[in-house]
Order: structure tokens, then sequence, then C-alpha cells
């Protein structure tokens, strides 16, 4: 039996665990992506890093923007701004069932009394042109973790395979400590002598951005960026490899790649603003999947990405 | 004979797939065995969530040895032909001996394959499976490139006979087959070697698995019963939700938990779909209220605390599931019983059924124009169908139907009631979508059968407008199953229309809108012959034979689908009898002859055949019998009565007959010949009255 573990006393806890944990499994830690992505598999560091025969491990909290998921504070677990925890291991090690497991022990999970199942659920981002085979981890009958192979990144078969562990950290965190509402969850110690909840933290911020997420957001200035955002990845993939300057050869996947991000996110944010019908969903899904995979051969072509100089 | 146990232990395998993989993994092992000469006396398969499981008892221990001899060329052939007979036999020419034929000097090769021991045959079989394995889906992990429906992690295989287990030596992608498995993730421990199938079981039970799904499922069951029972309760059977909890465990352990009281004013049917689909919870009933009360939850393990965690988490998580639920529940209610689902019906109008045949909104219209025309046929009240119609769609707008899609109608049933709307109207809500399938019930309230016919006729219509035919086995708007639906509604509620007035009424209401590349229809006939098709593949299910459909479809008033089965039915029946078989056979004699001389004399013999003309008593008897039968079948197909029809036609049979043996039809005499053509023509006549009895095959 493993050593007991004592439980959590907050959400940063449970994220600080996480951190140490996956830290301990020869993860780098690494920080949030700076932008405004739906889910932490946008961040390069799963995305582009999926791609390509480097090795990899990686691990991060993302803030996640879902425009649409926007309750103005009151729903007891929908929030437009949220939080995922990533972890993305290339090549997928065989025991990764076997870390994730010790993941949720370490976050106060005793599997002597809770009940874990490993139920299909074949991931597919339409955007990403990403797709993989995994399971929706199941703790008494909750979902509290997407577990995925990586099949396909940007149009591109994975070779060697990424394993790509995603835990959706609010949900994960109101059941390991027993809060029926989020914004009642202990953000840091509930004994720290200000403590605060997550209400605190976010109550208000999820009210402003719902409302403009729903209401305000200028929607023809919203376009335009989309518009423009793919264009210039566009751009930024049409330059020649070779830097005119250092004379060095210098793709610019990443920078090309945040651009497709901001479309991404300008896209949901039209969408929550109802502007976009069932048939134009469709287009622009497509729109951003294009950029998406021009990033994925752009970065496929640099040293990361497993471009070598020799081989070339 | 030893006996061969293999175990394929992976990550979990999705519910859906197991048992089919079971299936698949006995097959291809033992097709592959007996192919290489490998026979046995009996296979089973087994699977749990993380393994696939073959066990073959009285496996040949080696392949005999088989000596085959082939003839090949003569000696003295071209070399080309040499060459070939030693690539097909993968011989040398030193090998062959040259023998004596009738011919002269022929070569011959002796092909001797020597026995080979099961194991190596088994080692090749099994990585051939492996590597081919016809999972639904399949994916890569880690660096390698092999392919399994999640990663593979153990092969376990051995052969066991008197002298012990021996592990049968293969590897394949850095998996090397040993004699070890392992047992319950949580509850077992640890990897353990197994030396027969009796052990592996054994040992697997007391690692806390059971191999066998019916047993877990039998277990679930009984156990889910009986502690529903000790509460006064009922479990609501849902075969389909058994088999795939049996597959989600591999050591059932059945928790029954308690609906929070706030919910049980929900329609059970939105308890019992939200559990299932969300939860994989059985419903439980109570018998006496017809509440649902309870739900039953599996778990994977057993706890310490007995389930009580488990229960409490599912508890909370099904709470949070039936809140949605409830939201949606109580503002749905709102807009039927204060806004009369105005709301809704106006959405409907935003939201595209097909690009070319426009909104649900105008669908809806089209629905209700076809229902009032078709009320007086199937006995509705007209204005009733019509406001069945435009509602029988609102609830596609409502938040419940959004989230669950599978309770579109019933939702639609709830909401007209509580929008005061007659019960006629809801009921047509809930049955309009039916029959949506071969065994599914069909409708007999007259307003729901109007409703339900008008959306299925304006569906084949308007796709038959846009051109989107079914081709071959694409068939992406389900336009076989809405014709079969028309099929039986109109069968089995004896329906008497004229299928072809109301596709034409549809088509123009269709014709009215501006449909895109809208191509009026010239021809109702091709919908209708797709009508005839799905007929016939009903009617085949029912022993009908199709050239006797055929037969009938050649008929004046085709598109009467009751009165066509009607005749196909006295057809079927009375094929059945000898006379009937004989009396085709004499027609079909009569029919040629008059035929082929229609032809060559370019004249119909369409008079009525004077007896003074017959020149035999079996000639007389013959206008005696056609004069009785056409007395009896007019009336007989007057009345519809096609079988009373049929019998009097199958009197015919002895006298044709007995014609044909005595009487030569094209007699010297021009008018002798005349008369019997013209008889011959009678019998045609009088035999064509309930089918086209030249289309019947044989």
């Amino acid at each position: 039996m493993p050593e007991q573990v004592e439980k959590p006393r907050s959400f940063q806890e449970i994220i600080l665990r996480l951190q140490t944990y996956w830290a301990g499994r020869g993860c780098a830690v690494m920080q949030p992506y700076d932008m405004e992505v739906g889910a932490g598999t946008f961040h390069p560091a799963t995305t582009l890093r999926a791609l390509g025969t480097n090795p990899w491990a990686a691990a991060y909290v993302q803030p996640s923007r879902r425009p649409t998921d926007g309750r103005y504070g009151e729903n007891p677990n929908r929030l437009q701004h949220y939080y995922q925890y990533q972890v993305l291991i290339k090549p997928s090690p065989p025991d990764l069932q076997d870390l994730y497991l010790g993941s949720l022990e370490a976050i106060g999970i005793d599997m002597g009394l809770h009940d874990i199942r490993f139920v299909e659920d074949d991931w597919e981002s339409p955007t990403l042109g990403a797709w993989g085979l995994g399971w929706e981890v199941w703790c008494d009958g909750m979902e509290v973790s997407q577990f995925t192979y990586f099949q396909q990144v940007g149009g591109h078969d994975c070779h060697p395979v990424s394993g790509e562990l995603t835990y959706g950290l609010e949900r994960l965190a109101m059941y390991v400590l027993g809060v029926d509402h989020v914004m009642n969850m202990p953000f840091n110690d509930p004994q720290a002598p200000i403590a605060l909840s997550y209400g605190d933290v976010f109550r208000q911020t999820e009210q402003e951005y719902s409302r403009w997420n729903f209401d305000l957001a200028d929607t023809d200035t919203l376009l335009q960026h989309f518009k423009d955002a793919e264009a210039e990845c566009q751009r930024i993939l049409d330059a020649p490899a070779e830097d005119p300057k250092t004379a060095k050869r210098i793709i610019m996947a990443h920078p090309a790649y945040d651009q497709c991000i901001k479309a991404s996110h300008l896209f949901n944010l039209l969408d929550a603003r109802g502007v976009i019908s069932v048939t134009e969903r469709q287009v622009y899904i497509g729109r951003v999947r294009a950029l998406a995979k021009a990033c994925a051969d752009a970065f496929i072509q640099t040293e990361a990405g497993g471009w070598a100089p020799e081989a070339a | 004979m030893p006996d061969l146990l293999i175990e394929l232990f992976s990550e979990e395998i999705p519910a859906r797939m197991q048992a089919r993989a079971a299936e698949d993994l006995k097959k291809r092992m033992t097709d592959g065995l007996v192919e290489a000469g490998l026979t046995y006396a009996s296979a089973g398969a087994f699977h749990t969530p993380r393994r696939l499981t073959l066990t073959i008892e009285e496996l040949l221990a080696a392949s005999p040895a088989t000596r085959e001899e082939r003839k090949g060329p003569r000696v003295d052939a071209p070399e080309k032909a040499l060459e070939g007979f030693l690539r097909s036999t993968g011989l040398t020419k030193d090998q062959l001996e040259a023998r004596d034929d009738k011919k002269g000097q022929v070569w011959f090769a002796v092909i001797e394959r020597k026995g080979r021991p099961a194991a190596e045959i088994i080692a090749e079989v099994l990585e051939d499976v492996i590597r081919n394995f016809p999972w639904p889906k399949s994916m890569r992990w880690g660096a390698g490139s092999l392919r399994w429906v999640r990663p593979l992690h153990r092969i376990l295989c051995i052969l066991t006979d008197e002298a012990g287990a021996e592990v049968v030596p293969m590897e394949i992608d850095g998996i090397a087959a040993g004699d070890k498995t392992e047992g319950h993730r949580f509850m077992g421990s640890g990897p353990f070697s197994v030396t027969s199938f009796e052990d592996y079981t054994a040992k697997l039970k007391q690692n806390f698995v059971i191999l066998d799904a019916q047993e877990r499922a039998d277990a679930i069951w009984s156990d889910a019963t009986n502690q529903a029972f000790a509460q006064g309760l009922e479990l609501v059977e849902d075969r389909g939700l058994l088999a795939e909890v049996a597959g989600l465990v591999e050591w059932p352990v059945v928790l029954v938990g308690a609906i929070d009281e706030t919910f049980l004013d929900l329609p059970p049917e939105v308890l019992t779909t939200s559990m299932k689909e969300h939860q994989k919870f059985f419903s439980v009933r109570n018998p006496k209220t017809g509440r649902v009360e309870k739900f039953v939850t599996v778990a994977n393990v057993e706890t310490s605390d007995n389930g009580a965690t488990i229960l409490a988490g599912n508890q909370k998580v099904l709470f949070a599931r039936l809140s949605d639920a409830k939201f949606f529940w109580e503002n749905d209610l709102r807009v039927a019983t204060t806004e009369k689902m105005l709301p809704w019906l106006n959405a409907l109008d935003n939201v595209t059924f097909h690009a070319k045949l426009g909104s649900q909104g105008e669908r809806v219209q089209r629905i209700a124009a076809l229902a009032r025309e078709l009320a007086p046929v199937v006995g509705a009240d007209p204005d009733l169908a019509k406001q069945a119609a435009k509602v029988c769609k609102a609830d596609l707008s409502s938040e419940m139907v959004y989230e669950f899609p599978e309770l579109q109608g019933l939702m639609g049933r709830y909401y007209a009631e509580a929008a005061g709307l007659p019960p006629e109207v809801a009921a047509a809500c809930a049955e309009h979508y039916s029959p949506l399938g071969p065994s599914d019930e069909v409708p007999a309230a007259p307003v729901s059968v109007a409703v339900a016919l008008a959306d299925k006729v304006d569906t084949l219509t308007g796709f038959w407008a846009i051109e989107e035919k079914p081709t071959g086995s694409k068939d992406p708007y389900a336009l076989r199953r809405a014709a079969l639906g028309v099929v039986r509604l109109v069968l089995e509620n004896n329906l008497r229309l004229s299928l072809s007035a109301h596709l034409r009424t549809a088509a123009d209401i269709v014709g009215a809108r501006d449909v895109e590349d809208h191509k009026a229809f010239a021809d109702i006939g091709d919908l209708l012959s797709f009508f005839h098709d799905r007929l016939k593949v009903f009617l085949r299910d029912k022993g009908i034979r199709h050239d006797v459909i055929d037969a009938c479809i050649a008929m004046l008033g085709n598109d009467d689908l009751t009165l066509l089965v009607k005749r196909a039915e006295a057809l079927s029946d009375v094929l059945k009898t000898d006379d009937g078989e004989n009396l085709i056979q004499g027609f079909k004699r009569a029919n040629n002859i008059l035929t082929q001389a229609e032809e060559k004399d370019g004249v119909s013999y369409e008079l009525d055949p004077d007896p003074k003309f017959a020149e035999s008593d079996e000639e007389r008897a013959l206008f005696a019998a056609l004069d009785e039968a056409g007395g009896a079948i007019s009336p007989a197909i007057e009345a519809e009565d096609f079988a009373a029809a049929m019998a009097a036609m199958a009197r015919l049979r002895g006298p044709i007959d007995a014609f044909f043996e005595a009487v030569q039809v094209n007699s010297d005499n021009d008018i002798i010949r005349r008369n019997r053509l013209c008889l011959l023509h009678k019998i045609r006549t009088i035999c064509g009255g309930v089918a086209d009895l030249t289309k019947l095959e044989g």
C-alpha cells in the first residue's frame, strides 16, 4: 500500500503537488503560455513539440479561456476562464498509466477508497488537425482527466507517439477538497492570515468577461483581427528560410503559430457573440486548421522539430 | 494433446469493442492453426477491460507430415514450362523425378513437408494475428510501430500437456511471450505465472478478476435486482447498458444510491437517459408509483468503507447532472406553458434542415400542409392534424432535447401537454417519428398517423427533388428507413390511399418554395418504385417472393400499397398449392403460344371464342370452366377478395392441363385455330385479373 498522503487544503496546493510530482518524474516544469488559448493543448510545448522525433517531457499549468462557458460566476462549475494542468511526454513511457495514477495519489486521492476507471474517449481537435486515442479518466463517476496518445497533429503522423494528460484543475480540486461551488473553493491555505477563495480571486473577472464576451465584444473588430492574424500567419510562413540579416536559416514556426492561436481564440469570441452560423462554423474551423497545419509543416523543418542540417 | 492458452494484456480496451475482438481472436487464431495443419477439439474466447483471452483444448502437438505429388511438363517440353513448374513447386531441377507417362517422359515433383511442432506454428500465426488484428480503430504508442487498440503490455502464450506448461517462444516489437499475467489493477497482487486455463481463471479470481463477461453481467444483474428487491423496488432492464458496464469492470461491485428528492418530479425518461448517458447508471423504479427513485452504479473495486466514498462521489456527480436537467426542464416548461412554445417554433426558422431544402421551420409548414391533406384518408380531423404537425418539431428547440437528442418527440409530448394542447396533438408529437425500423411499433392514432406519414413523405419528396437519393450503402438521410416507415404505416393501419397522388401533392409543396436546383417531378414513378423496393424487402422477410410482388406491381393501382399487398398475399398463398403451381405452368404455356401467334400473325386474338367450334370434350370442358371461373372471379376481384379469385383460377388447372393434353392449338383449319387462340386469350384475361402472371419466375 502506498503511504497515506495528507489531503491538500487549497487549490494552489493541488497545483503545487502536481508540479512537484511531475518534476520528480523528470518533466520540465514549464510556465503557462502568454497568450489566450482554449486549452492546454494549444501551448506550443504540446502542439508543436508533439511533432518530430526529438524526445520531450513537459508539465505546466495553462490558463484556458472558453468564452461560451461564461456564467457570470454563478454556475457551480462552469467558467469562461479556468486552469488546465498539462503533461506531455514523448515517446509515451510504458508506465504512463501508473505514473498518472501516482499523480492522483499525490493530490490525496486514495486508490483504496475510490473507483478509478479508464473510459473510452477518442480525442480530436478539428482546429488543430489533431487526434488521438485514449480515455477520459473517471473517479467515482466524475471525469477528472483526459488521457490521450497523440496519433496526429497538424495533419502529421506522430512518430514517436506522445502521451498527453490533461487535468481540469478546478473540477478535480473541487472534488478532492469536497467543495460544491467553485467560487467557495479555498485558493490559498484557509488558515492563512489572508485566506482567499476562488471567488475572491475570480468572481468579478468572470462577471466582467461574461458580459464582454456575450454582449460587448465588437464583432467587426474581432472579424478584422481574425483576418489580420490569418494573413500575418501566412506572411510569416511565406518568408524565405534564410534570414538576409544574419544569413542563418531561421524558419519562424513559433511566431506563425502565435497568429494561429490568436485566430483560434478570436473565433471562440465570435462564437460566443453568436454571430457565427452553423455552416460558417465549419468554414472558420477549417481556416484555423489550415493555419495549424502550415505551422506544423514549418515546425518540422526546424531543429526543435527534428530537422538536422546534415540530413538535409 | 496439449491445450493452448493465450492472453493479450493491454491498457483499457473500449467496452464496445471487446466482445467482437475476443471473437476475432478466436476465429483468426483457429483458422490460422487449422490451415497450418493443427486441428483442435474446442476453443473459447473471453474479454475483460484489459485482456483478450483464448483457450484451445486438445490441439495437435505437431502438424502432420504431408506428401504431395505433382505432375509437371514433359521432359522435352520447352525450358519456360519447366521454369514455371519449378517456381510453383519451390524445387530445383535435380529434385524432380522423370517418370514414364502415356505420352512419354514427364517430370514429377514430390513435395514432402515435414510435420512442424505446434509451438512453431502458434508463434507464427499469433504474430500474424496481432499484426493484422481488425480493430475498428487502432493506435501506435511510444517509439514503436506496432498497432493495437491501446498499448499492449504482455503476451501470455503457453502450451500445457501432462508434462506441464511451456511458454511458446515468440517476440513481437519487444514484447516477449511468457507465462505471466496480472490481476485487478488495484486489488491484484502483482504479476503471477499460470500453468493452464483452469489455473489461470482460478488465479485471476484470487486476484479479483472475473474472466467471463457473461458471468460479470449475470453477477451485476442478480446483485442489482436483489438489492433493488430488498428495498421494495425494481431494476429497469437495459441489456445494452448491462453489456457495456460488464465491459468496464473486472470485479463488479453493485452499489445502490438514492436520487435526491428534488429531482423525483422530472419525467422518468429524463432521469433514465441522463443517468445512463452520462453516468452509465441503471434506473431503479418504484413499482407502485412507476417513478424512478434510485440508481445502480457498478464500481470496479471493493473498498474498506464498502463503497461509501464511491457512492457519495457518484451521487454528487449525479446531483450536478440532474441539476442541469432540472434547469432545462423548468426553463422548457415555462416556455411551453406561458409562451405556448412560440419561441421554439420561431427558432426553427433559424435551424437549417438542409441547405437546399430550407429551414426546419419551412419543413414544418410543408408537413402541416401535407398532414391536412392526408387527414381525411387516415380518419383524422384535418385541423387537428395540421395543428399537431405545426408543433411536432417544437421540442427540437428546447434545452432538454439539445442536451439529449434521443429524447426528441418524447419531450414534445410533455411540452405539448404543458401548453394545454389536445391529447391527440401531444401524442402525435411523441409518435410521429415512428416507426424507426422494421420492428418498431407503428402508431395507430389517426392524428399521429397523419403527421408521421406527412413527415416521411415530405422528407422523401424533398430529397428526391434535390436529387439526393440513396446509392448503394450510402443513405445519409435514412431515406430507406423513411420509405419503410410509410409502407408500414399504410399496411399496418390498413390505409387505402393513392400514394402517387400524395407524393404529387408533396412534390408540389416542396416545389412551391424556391428549391435551388429544383427539378420538377416529371416522373413521380421513380420515387414510387423506391417505395416498391422497400415493400419488396419488407415482404421478403414475410416470405413473399420478389417476383410475386413484381407480378402485382404490374397491375393498375399499384400505388395503393394495401391493395397491392392483398394481391401479393393471395398470389403467394395459391403458389404454395399444387394446383396453383401447375396453373401457372398452364397459363404460361397458353400465353406463350398466344404471344408467338400474335407476333407471327401481327394481330391480336381478342374476340370472344365460340364453343361451337370446339372439337373435343376437353376443349368444351375448358369453355365451360372458363365461363364458370370468369363468373366467379370478376365479382371476387370487384370485392377485392383476391383469395377467392385465385381459388377460382386454380380450379382451371385441370381443364387447362387436359386441354393442352388433348388439343393441338395450331390447327390446319384457320377458323378453328383462330377460335382456339381466342380461347387462350380468354385464359390470359381471366388469369390476369389479380396479377400479371407472366412476371413470375420458374
